[in-house]
Parts: C-alpha cells; sequence; structure tokens
C-alpha cells in the first residue's frame, strides 16, 4: 500500500501553491497602494519618512506579537505583555542612564522576563485564570514603574539624561545604522513618485537609513522564532504544550518547564519592545508610554494566525496605521480611498462565495468610505489617533475564519491529568 | 508483503514473553487488582478480556510503568522488571496505544510521532525517512507531513501504533482499539496487528468486544472484579462461556413483562438529515417513532451517529426533516421549549453536559428545569422547591452524599448519575432520552435505574435509550434499532434477537465464526 | 447549613483576603525600602486613622469603585472579561452630562433622564462587544480594550469640537444648581458632604444580587459561567446570554460617575475622574464577583487611595505605591484562593470517602452478624 509517495507530493505541491498565492495577494496588495497613490497625489503614503516612521512604530508591536507568539503557543494567554513592556521601558531607562545604551536593552529585557515569570507562576503553578493574572500584572506594572519612576528618577541630571518624577529624557540611544550608497539611491527613487518603484525606493530608503540596532535584532528574532519553535527539538515540545499538554506529558514532555521558558521568553520579548519605546523611539522613559501596543500586538498575533510570518505582517500594517496619528491629515484621507477599495473587493468575495448578506453589509460600508473621501478634504486629527484601535476590531470580526489558534490555549494545565 | 516485513523486523532481537504473577494494586477504598496471573507467549496476541470495572486499566497501568503495583512480580522474557515511569517501560521495549488518543490535531504526523523522542532520530527528513519505512512495512498508508486533524479516526489509531513502533516497541498493548472504529476500519486494524505478529511483536489486546476478540486473539484471558478468573483457547471457546466467565453467572435472560406499549405516537421523526461543516452526512434520512410506554433501544458502536441523533432531538443540532412529540411540531423549537414539553435528557457524558461540578446537588436539581417547578416559580428560583426536591431524589433514587449542599464534584460517578436519572425522571416527562444511562455505575445502582426506568415506562412514559451494553438494551427494550454511520439499519425484537444478531448489523452485516 | 459549617465558610472567604492583603503590604514595603524610603513613615501614614473629611470621600469613593466592580463581575459570572468598563463608563458620563446640560426636564428629574441615558449609552457600548463575539467569535477582551481606547479618543474629539471653552480645559453644558444633588454631611460642611446618588451603588448591588441569585436569568448567567456544555444542554441560549450579560454589565457600568456628577462636578470636564474602570475590574476579582465581597474590596481600595494621597507630602513617597499594594493584593487572593480551593475539595473528597467506607464496613458487619 504506497500511497504515501502519492500523498507526499500532493501536500508539497499545495504548500508550493499557497505560498505562491500568498505572494501574488501581497503583489495585487502593493499595486493597488502604488496605484491610489499616484492618482490622489499623496505621495507620503508610501514616502520614505512615513515608511521609517511606520516601521518605528512597528517594533515595539512587533515585539509583544512575537512574545503574545511564543507565550501562546505553549498554551498560556499573556494579557500581561503591556505591563511587561512597562517594566521594560523602566529598566530599559534606568540602566542606559546608570550603565549605558546596551546595557539598559539588556536591563529592560530582564524586567520584562521578570513580569513574565510573575505571569507564569500565578498561572503554570497555581493554576490562576491567564486573563486574570495578566490584568493583575499590568496593574502592578504600571503602580510599580510609576512608584520607582519617581523613586529612581526625579533628581538625575548629567550628561547621561535628565530626569523628573515621571519621566527621564535625553538617554543615550543605542547606534543607528544607515548603508550609504543604498540609502541615497532608494531615497533619490522614492522622490521620483514613480508608480511601484517609487513605493519600492521608499521601502528600502526605510529599511537602510538609519535603522535602529534593536530594529535589526527584532527582524532577526523573527527568523529566529520560526527556526526555534518549528525546526528544533524545544520548539516542538514547546508547542505541543500548546497543542495538547496531555499527549506531551504521556511522552515524557516536562510540559511545566516549557510553559515557564514560553512565558518567561514572551515576557523578555515585551521588555525589548519597552526598551526600544524608551530609547529608541521616545526621547526618553515617560510613566504609562506603552500606550496600549502590549494589546495592539496580541491583535497582530491573531491576525498572524500564530505563525511569525503573518505576526510580522501584522505588525507591520498595525505599525502603519499607529504612525499615522503623526502625518498629515491629507494622508490619511487618501487612505479612506484605499480603505474603500479594499471593502469593497471583500464584498466582492463573499458575494462570489454566496455569502449575500455579509456582502452587502461590507459594501455599504465601502460605499460609505467613499462617500467620506469624496466630502471631505481631510480626517480630523482625534479619528487617525484611532485608527489602530478600529483596524484591530475590523480585522478581528472579519479576518476569524481562518485563524487556527493553538488547541490547549488558555487551559488550566494540571499535571496528572494525562491517561 | 509477510517477507519484506519479516525481514524488517528487529535483526537478532527475540519476541518478547511476558509473565504476570500475582500481582494486587490497591486504592484508598477499592481493590483495584488482586492476584492477577498472565503468560503472554512470545510474538503472539494476547486478549484480556472483562467488563468496566474489572481491573484492565490499572494493570495496564502498572505494565506501562504509570502505576506501580503493591504485590507481585512482572517478568520480560524470565528477567525482573520494575517500572518508575513510562520511560522506564518504553526502554524496555513496552508501548501502549491508549483508547484516548494522545494526539495534537494541529501537529503533523511527524511531529506527533517524534515528540518526546526527537533523540531518535531528530525531527526532520531522516525521522521521516524512519516513520515511511514503518508505514510501509505494516501497511499503514501514512504521510509524515499531513496534519493530524486531517485525518480519520483508523488513520489516527495506525499513528499511535506507529508511535510505539517508531520507539522500538515489541511488546504493544492495545486498550480497547476498536471501541471508536467502524467494521472496514477494524478490519484493516486486525491485518495491521497480523503483520506486527509475523514480524515478532507480541500484542495484548484489551477489549470487551467477544467477537472481534475470537477473530484475532491466540490466547484469551478473562479478568473479574479485579483478577484473572480463567484462561480460553479462542478456536475452541464460545462466546457463551466467554461472557459466563467475564459475568460470572448465568447471561441475564430479556424478562418477559407484558408490554405496556400503546398505539400513541409520542415521538416521530421523519427524513431527519444532519450534514456537518465539511458536507459529511452525519445522520442520514432518519426515520423512527416512539410510543407512549415503549423503549426503543438503539445499538451502534459508538461514533455512529447516536451523539448526533440526541443532540437533534433535544434541539442542540440543526437538522432538517421533520421532528413531532406528542403531535406537535418541534422542528422550530429551542432546547428550553423541548424540555418544558417534557423531554428528560440523561446525557452520555455526565460531567459535560449534565452537571454543574462545583455547585450543589440542589442547584443541580434545578439544572435544566429552571424554568419549571418545583425549581421555579415566576420568573425567580424556588429554593425551598428545588431543596426539598433533591431531598426527594436523594431518598427515591439512593444517592449517597453527606447533604444536599455538597458540590456535585464530590461525589462518585454512579451516585452522579443517579441524581441525574432522578432529576430527569422528576416532572413527569412523555418522553426520556437516556444515552448509555448505566454507564460507570456500580451493579447495584445499575438494577436502581433499570427498575426505574421500567416502573416510568408502565406509568406511559416514552424512552429512547442508547446503550453500549447489549444486555441492557435487551433487557430494557420493546424494539431495538440498529445504527450504523448515521443510518438505521435493522429493526429487532429484543425477545428473539442474540447478541450475535445484533452484533452482525452493528458491524455492518459480517458474519462471525460460530 | 448548620453553623459549625457556616462559620468554616465564612472563615474560608475572609481568610484568602486577609492573607493577601498582609502579602500585599509585605511586598509593597519591601519594595520601598529598597527604593531607600522609609517603610515606618510609609504605614504610618497609611494607617493613621482618617480624618472626617477622609471618611466622606472614602465612601464617596467605595460607591463608585463598587459600581464599576459590579458591572465587572457581572461579565465575569458568565466568563466574560468585561475590560472595556473604562471606556463603557467615560461615554456613558459624557453623554449624561450633556443631556443632563440640557435641562429638558426639571430640577433633579434630570438625574433620572440622565441615568436613564448613561445606562443606555453603556449598554449599548459593551454590547458592541457582545455581538461581536457571538457573531463573529471576537474575543471580548481584546474587543473592550479597542473599545475603551476608541470610546475615550471619541469623547475626546466631540468635547474638543462641540464642548465650552472652560480655563484650559472645555467642558459640556453645566447643570442648573436646583438639578444637582446636596446630599449629606454628616460632619463640618468642610469635611464634604456623602453624595446622595451614592445610594445608587446599593441599590444596584441589591438588584444585581437578587437577578443572579434568585431569578430564572440569574441561573442561567451562573450556570453558563460554570459550564457552558451543560448551560446549553439544559436549554440556555448561549448566545442571546452572552450579549444580555455585555449589555447589563455596560449598563451598571454607566452609572459609575453618576454620583460625583450630580453631586459635585455639575458637568463633564477636569472633574471627570478616570481609571475608575480598571480600579473596578480589580475590586471585582478581590471581591470575588459576590456583591459583599467587592463591597470590601471597593471599601477597601478606597481607604488605600485616600490614605495615600498625604503620601508624597509625608513621606516623601509616590502615591503610585499603593497602586502596586492593590495590585499585588488581587494577584495574592486569587493564587490564595485557588489553594484554599484545592485544599478543601481534597478535604471534601476524603471526608466523603471516609464516611462512605465507613458506611459499607458497617453494613458488611451487619451482614457479617446476621450471616
Amino acid at each position: 500500500m504506497s500511497t504515501t509517495t502519492a500523498t507526499a507530493s500532493v501536500s508539497t505541491s499545495t504548500g508550493n501553491s499557497r505560498a505562491l498565492r500568498y505572494l501574488l495577494l501581497v503583489a495585487v496588495v502593493v499595486g493597488v497602494i502604488s496605484m491610489v497613490r499616484v492618482l490622489t497625489g499623496a505621495h507620503e503614503i508610501t514616502s520614505s519618512g512615513s515608511l521609517r516612521a511606520a516601521l518605528s512604530a512597528t517594533v515595539p508591536i512587533l515585539m509583544a506579537a512575537l512574545g503574545g507568539l511564543w507565550s501562546e503557543r505553549a498554551g498560556v494567554v499573556n494579557i500581561g505583555l503591556e505591563g511587561q513592556m512597562l517594566l521594560g521601558t523602566w529598566g530599559a531607562a534606568f540602566g542606559a542612564y546608570h550603565l549605558g545604551p546596551y546595557q539598559g536593552i539588556l536591563l529592560g529585557i530582564a524586567f520584562g522576563a521578570l513580569g513574565g515569570l510573575l505571569h507564569a507562576l500565578a498561572t503554570v503553578t497555581f493554576g490562576v485564570d491567564h486573563i486574570v493574572s495578566g490584568v493583575a500584572l499590568n496593574v502592578i506594572a504600571l503602580g510599580l514603574t510609576t512608584f520607582l519612576a519617581e523613586a529612581f528618577f526625579t533628581n538625575l541630571n548629567s550628561q547621561f539624561g535628565r530626569g523628573g518624577p515621571r519621566q527621564l529624557t535625553g538617554l543615550q540611544n543605542p547606534d543607528m545604522i544607515t548603508i550609504p550608497g543604498i540609502s541615497d539611491a532608494a531615497v533619490w527613487l522614492n522622490n521620483t513618485h514613480w508608480f511601484l518603484l517609487g513605493d519600492l525606493g521608499g521601502l528600502v530608503a526605510a529599511l537602510t537609513t538609519r535603522i535602529s540596532v534593536i530594529t535589526v535584532v527584532a527582524f532577526a528574532l523573527v527568523v529566529l522564532t520560526a527556526w526555534v519553535l518549528w525546526r528544533t527539538t524545544f520548539g516542538l515540545r514547546l508547542r505541543s504544550c500548546g497543542e495538547n499538554p496531555q499527549a506531551a506529558e504521556s511522552l515524557g514532555v516536562n510540559v511545566i518547564r516549557h510553559k515557564y521558558a514560553a512565558v518567561v521568553a514572551s515576557g523578555a520579548f515585551a521588555g525589548l519592545g519597552g526598551a526600544y519605546l524608551a530609547l529608541v523611539s521616545s526621547p526618553g522613559f515617560v510613566v504609562n508610554q506603552t500606550g496600549g501596543r502590549g494589546y495592539i500586538g496580541l491583535a497582530a498575533m491573531i491576525f498572524g494566525n500564530w505563525r511569525p510570518a503573518g505576526v510580522l505582517m501584522g505588525s507591520g500594517l498595525f505599525g502603519y496605521t499607529d504612525s499615522l496619528r503623526l502625518r498629515d491629515p491629507s494622508t490619511v484621507h487618501a487612505l479612506l480611498l484605499l480603505l474603500a477599495i479594499g471593502l469593497g473587493a471583500l464584498a466582492i468575495m463573499r458575494v462570489r462565495k454566496g455569502q449575500m448578506r455579509a456582502g452587502l453589509i461590507i459594501g455599504a460600508f465601502a460605499a460609505l468610505f467613499v462617500l467620506w473621501f469624496a466630502l471631505t478634504d481631510s480626517v480630523p486629527r482625534e479619528f487617525t489617533s484611532m485608527t489602530p484601535y478600529v483596524l484591530t476590531l475590523l480585522v478581528l470580526a472579519f479576518a476569524s475564519q481562518r485563524l487556527r489558534m493553538p488547541k490547549a490555549d488558555g487551559q488550566i494545565y494540571r499535571k496528572g491529568s494525562a491517561g | 508483503m509477510t517477507q519484506q516485513a519479516q525481514d524488517q523486523s528487529p535483526v537478532g532481537e527475540t519476541p518478547l514473553g511476558v509473565e504476570i504473577r500475582g500481582v494486587t494494586k490497591r486504592f484508598p477504598g477499592v481493590i483495584a487488582n488482586h492476584d492477577v496471573n498472565i503468560s503472554i507467549r512470545p510474538a503472539t496476541v494476547h486478549a484480556l478480556i472483562g467488563e468496566n470495572g474489572a481491573g484492565k486499566s490499572t494493570l495496564m497501568k502498572i505494565l506501562y510503568g504509570v502505576q506501580k503495583a503493591d504485590e507481585g512480580t512482572i517478568e520480560i522474557n524470565g528477567q525482573p522488571v520494575h517500572f518508575g515511569s513510562p520511560s522506564d517501560a518504553i526502554k524496555a521495549g513496552i508501548g501502549m496505544v491508549f483508547q484516548h488518543f494522545m494526539l495534537a490535531d494541529n501537529l503533523t504526523v511527524l511531529e506527533n510521532v517524534t515528540l518526546g523522542a526527537e533523540k531518535l532520530f531528530g525531527i526532520g527528513d531522516a525521522a521521516r525517512r524512519e516513520i515511511i519505512r514503518i508505514s510501509d512495512a505494516y501497511g499503514f498508508g501514512l504521510d509524515p507531513d499531513v496534519l493530524l486533524e486531517d485525518l480519520g479516526v483508523g488513520a489516527r489509531q495506525r499513528v499511535e501504533i506507529l508511535k510505539v513502533l517508531y520507539r522500538g516497541a515489541r511488546f504493544i498493548i492495545l486498550d480497547e482499539p476498536t471501541a471508536v472504529l467502524v467494521p472496514q476500519e477494524v478490519d484493516a486494524l486486525f491485518e495491521n496487528l497480523r503483520e506486527l505478529r509475523a514480524s515478532g511483536h507480541t500484542l495484548l489486546f484489551i477489549s470487551h468486544k467477544l467477537d472481534e476478540v475470537r477473530a484475532i486473539a491466540d490466547d484469551i484471558t478473562v479478568m473479574r472484579r479485579g483478577t484473572t478468573v480463567g484462561e480460553a483457547d479462542p478456536k475452541t471457546v464460545t462466546k457463551k462461556q466467554l461472557a459466563e466467565l467475564m459475568v460470572g453467572s448465568e447471561l441475564p435472560s430479556p424478562q418477559t413483562e407484558e408490554s405496556t406499549v400503546t398505539d400513541q405516537v409520542m415521538l416521530d421523526m421523519q427524513g431527519i438529515t444532519l450534514v456537518d461543516s465539511r458536507g459529511r452526512e452525519l445522520l442520514s434520512n432518519i426515520n423512527l417513532r416512539i410510543h407512549k410506554g415503549e423503549v426503543l433501544g438503539i445499538a451502534g458502536v459508538e461514533g455512529n451517529g447516536q451523539a448526533e441523533l440526541v443532540e437533534s432531538i433535544m434541539g442542540m443540532r440543526d437538522a432538517s426533516g421533520t421532528i413531532t412529540l406528542g403531535g406537535k411540531d418541534i422542528a422550530e423549537w429551542g432546547t428550553r421549549e423541548r424540555r418544558e414539553a417534557g423531554i428528560g435528557f440523561i446525557p452520555e457524558d455526565r460531567h459535560h453536559h449534565g452537571l454543574l461540578l462545583d455547585a450543589p446537588l440542589w442547584e443541580n436539581r434545578i439544572l435544566g428545569h429552571q424554568t419549571l417547578p418545583p425549581s421555579s416559580k415566576g420568573g425567580l428560583i424556588d429554593r425551598a422547591g428545588a431543596k426539598a426536591d433533591t431531598e426527594r431524589i436523594v431518598r427515591d433514587y439512593d444517592v449517597r452524599t453527606p447533604t444536599i449542599f455538597t458540590h456535585a464534584r464530590a461525589l462518585s460517578g454512579g451516585n452522579q448519575q443517579k441524581l441525574i436519572v432522578g432529576r430527569e425522571m422528576s416532572g413527569d416527562p412523555v418522553l426520556l432520552i437516556a444515552a448509555h444511562p448505566t454507564r460507570g455505575v456500580d451493579v447495584g445502582a445499575q438494577a436502581a435505574i433499570w427498575d426505574h426506568i421500567k416502573r416510568a415506562r408502565r406509568e406511559g412514559l416514552a424512552v429512547l435509550l442508547i446503550s453500549a451494553d447489549l444486555d441492557e438494551l435487551i433487557g430494557l427494550s420493546d424494539r431495538i434499532e440498529v445504527i450504523l454511520r448515521g443510518q438505521l439499519v435493522g429493526e429487532f425484537d429484543p425477545q428473539t434477537a442474540t447478541p450475535q444478531d445484533l452484533g452482525a448489523a452493528m458491524t455492518g452485516g459480517k458474519d462471525s465464526a460460530a | 447549613m448548620n453553623p459549625v459549617a457556616l462559620v468554616r465558610k465564612l472563615g474560608q472567604a475572609v481568610l484568602a483576603p486577609a492573607i493577601a492583603l498582609a502579602v500585599a503590604l509585605l511586598v509593597t514595603s519591601l519594595i520601598i525600602m529598597m527604593s531607600g524610603a522609609s517603610v515606618s513613615d510609609f504605614l504610618g501614614v497609611l494607617l493613621q486613622a482618617p480624618s472626617n473629611r477622609n471618611w466622606v470621600n472614602i465612601i464617596n469613593q467605595a460607591s463608585m469603585l463598587f459600581l464599576a466592580a459590579l458591572a465587572a463581575s457581572i461579565g465575569f459570572r458568565m466568563n466574560l472579561f468585561n475590560i472595556g468598563v473604562e471606556g463603557q463608563y467615560t461615554l456613558a458620563s459624557y453623554a449624561a452630562a450633556l443631556v443632563a446640560g440640557m435641562a429638558l426636564m426639571p430640577g433633579k428629574f434630570n438625574a433620572v433622564l440622565a441615568i436613564i441615558v448613561a445606562m443606555a449609552v453603556g449598554g449599548i457600548w459593551a454590547g458592541i462587544a457582545g455581538v461581536l463575539k457571538v457573531t463573529r467569535g471576537v474575543s471580548e477582551v481584546i474587543s473592550t480594550i479597542m473599545l475603551n481606547a476608541i470610546a475615550i479618543t471619541m469623547v475626546g474629539y466631540l468635547m474638543n469640537t462641540y464642548g465650552s471653552q472652560y480655563g484650559q480645559g472645555r467642558r459640556t453644558t453645566p447643570l442648573s444648581s436646583d438639578a444637582m444633588f446636596a446630599g449629606w454631611t454628616p460632619f463640618e460642611s468642610r469635611d464634604g458632604a456623602l453624595w446622595t446618588l451614592a445610594l445608587i451603588a446599593v441599590v444596584a448591588g441589591v438588584v444585581i444580587s437578587y437577578l443572579i441569585n434568585r431569578t430564572r436569568f440569574g441561573f442561567d448567567l451562573r450556570a453558563t459561567g460554570m459550564n457552558e456544555a451543560a448551560a446549553v444542554a439544559s436549554g440556555v441560549n448561549v448566545k442571546r446570554m452572552v450579549v444580555i450579560s455585555m449589555i447589563l454589565s455596560g449598563a451598571i457600568a454607566g452609572l459609575i460617575w453618576m454620583p460625583a456628577l450630580f453631586g459635585s462636578a455639575g458637568y463633564y470636564g477636569p472633574p471627570f475622574q478616570r481609571g475608575l474602570g480598571f480600579a473596578g475590574i480589580a475590586v471585582a476579582l478581590l471581591g470575588r464577583n459576590r456583591p459583599l465581597g467587592i463591597a470590601f474590596g471597593a471599601a477597601l481600595f478606597a481607604w488605600l487611595n485616600e490614605q495615600a494621597n498625604p503620601l508624597g507630602l509625608l513621606a516623601g513617597i509616590s502615591p503610585s505605591s499603593v497602586q502596586i499594594t492593590q495590585g499585588v493584593v488581587v494577584l495574592a487572593v486569587v493564587i490564595a484562593y485557588e489553594v484554599v480551593r484545592r485544599w478543601s475539595a481534597a478535604r471534601e473528597q476524603k471526608a466523603l470517602r471516609a464516611s462512605l467506607d465507613a458506611a459499607a464496613a458497617a453494613a458488611k458487619a451487619n451482614q457479617e452478624v446476621s450471616a
């Protein structure tokens, strides 16, 4: 009975065709964006400045999302990412002032990891509900960082930074990298505003001009995550804890240890995101500066279907919308048209699948956005700051069907529940 | 194929024979095994049969290192062995295929097989090759890179078997392997088992299905009440002899009571069809009628549509077709309305569907009946009424509990079930759906529950009885229908039907020897 | 229930929070010590007797915290995590202040209208999350958090666009003085007045408690929270329950700031007190979602907050240290409850088995005697 070879070839060919379809989708999306840019003349949509700001906003969200992925792949929901990121901001600021920017990064990671350890203790050892533990942790982290800021930053004043009861600015930043030749060429290409090439130029410019060391590390961590979780023994065992911990236990996997490792790593990632916030993307540490990025990171993780590549895309999307707050209102205005087109396409897809009611509702929204675009020429600033949150809701509402959450995610695990 | 398999057999490794002598194991309040003696010859299929609660599971757990015996010895090829954990057992060449699969749906076959044994062949191409080798050697037909959730039950079981073979098992314990298989899958499994035996593996096959046991086993050992009570030669023993060894006495013959079946139809289902999200038909064109005062028994191997049938009647699933209760069309009614109309429901999985484990008994009395007296008055919960009625149920149905404020979790399974039976039979239901009503219940409670059902039947209750216990079906039913792959495939009169006839219909009409 | 068991049950109920509070104070003291400040100063300020004015503030604050926690607890009993209380009450307070400022009704009847508006707005906003959950399977944890941010931003926009300038900030049209409630001044007038509408907390507590424990709806709600599959089998329409529970939770959330609006603020603007939503969630967890526990928790948190105010001035310690205490208390109490639950469940089972074994032995002895 050698159906094995036949089925094997079928599965790889579906894998290939799936990757191909992904690429095609990305190409179409990029093409549409470029077209809207050329038509509306809002070249800021993909200018190198915009994309740099988007990249800067992406990194903390990406770190939170990766952290969430590590934790949930092992079956633990980590709502406390927000708090762990906060701890990271304080730790990084403290370390950067007293020791140096790179020590600051390490200390930020350590503080975040500590928060993760507390969450692991509560959920894995004591069987506390994951959401409850995360919410409590966020309260503790906010109180702790606020208190520690006032206790340790108030009287600081030197060439390493200027402190106050609620902030610590003027810190030394980690290095930035610029690739001279490519960067200049890309900026030039971007300024030509050509269809597709101009956008490409903007993207390359953003990636090669004054890009922080942490950003490079962040992208490397995405690749590392994919490799560790899918190509190593440790990663397989970790994922099994999130899929069927009883089965893993029956095969000799130490479920508790892997869950701990995953949640501590999760906190460490969030801490790194916090370090980035304090040392790179903001003028310095400010109390409560995470602004919900921990939660947006979780949304990016869900959007990315708990896979590193998807998480990267989701974080990029949310990062871009987060950076819109700082953009010219007319740029945002042009994006209304883009949104309308996207919704229109979605509506058509639903109608073709026979889901008339869903298609009509989405189509109505598309029409509304077209009207909004036509009747106004700018979007109020408050609305742009709402975009990441609204987008999160929309994405979660419409993309939930193809999602595959780790099967035992959120379950309270008790040792010995096997067999 | 056999020649190839023999070439693949562990080179130079002798088949394992296992001697179990005097094994005893006690738990607080119960003696699970005492003085168990079994001789398993190398390279044979040895069947261990016994009813639920006979002590088979505990013995298996001891063999696999999950539990330690209090007394007795286990020898493998003459050498005594002591297992502190499953890893010790695995090292000694023992593998176990659990009844409830330990598989992760979102992982591939490769990932499921290599989990925990990554050191053997890694998790890449070498492992892939080994899996394909084993799969081809025994005809499993498994692709390492397929996701588990895309596999059917038979294939999943083969993955479980491949898991143990991958780890070098030469003595394989299979716990109720055919419980969830349809007939073709049972045949395929037995083919695989024969291949394994031919290549030198020793198999311990645990079951309570006598037909299958006689078809595949080389030796049979019978357990009852925690100890081994006899051996049998499958070639010569009859089913009746085996059954008597298992039960310990003469089989209960169906009591001939006066029929209480009336001609008033209570439940009428016509053309009921249920399709799942993938388009597979879980129920196909079911036509069913139950009269007042009638018990209709549904026989079938687990997983052939019984649960779906029950959920369709309860309104928990949306099936197409017509369904009337006492003449009224209830197809559009929700679960609550159907319950209020007088449908009682004893669920198959009491923890999942029948109880609030962390609530007191009197609140569990209300569950399912929260809109009916005595639990409710107006829009409010009648606490006094519910408590008083719970006392009554505890008395009448002999529920062993300190008080009605005890949490349901603290009660034993049998007492939980008695409470549920008492609850569902209160309030004068017109239709009772009883899914495996005496599963996990001790013999005394079982007889009591049967008596309650018979009494209610005399008073005009219509009952849909679903059970895997043929004795229960034959003893209680006025009529038996067999369900197979979502269809009703045959009607039987319990007075004249034999377990063989029923078994044949349940498994697709295959003839069983003698 | 017999008195011994009742005392034991009360003891178990009080034990966990008491231990948790002790642990939380210990942890906070450790952190304060590590930061170089004086622990005795900290505890001294915290544990000093509250003045009359303090008491008035504590009671007023506790009423709002109680409402916030009550709102969250309705969701929690259903295993729904309504983290959106903050956004719900922000939006509701704005809407209520707007309507009250329009003086559509004579005098104090504006309060009735405003309360209705507040409950409706809060309920609808929470209902969005409920509908998203049952129709699209969106986790209410994330959707309510997102709705929080959207609500707060939206109110900011509306205030900036339509609010009237008032000093540095903006505000809605103030209520006329006859629409306000004078409250009750138990001590000197400088000690402040207890808000009349603080009584809403009591009323809401009683009503919700009755609803959850004595009605069929409440039974369905609790059953769904305990075991959704069993609830479905018992006839509960879970989807409907989810939406209704979220709406109810949001409606109660809408009430949170009403006592302050009609007792002291008089308009929505700078005096609006933020953060009550999140504090309420913590109090709900602390009180294990039971009205009595929530009442104690609200009082505790209000007391901690009030006592912490002079920490900066008197001891040079940031008042946010008390937030650490509050967070740790919640975590510690949840852990403590889990530990206590496992311990008492194990005891109950052992006792049960012992009594059954004894009964079996007695029966056997009887048999042997009679045999």
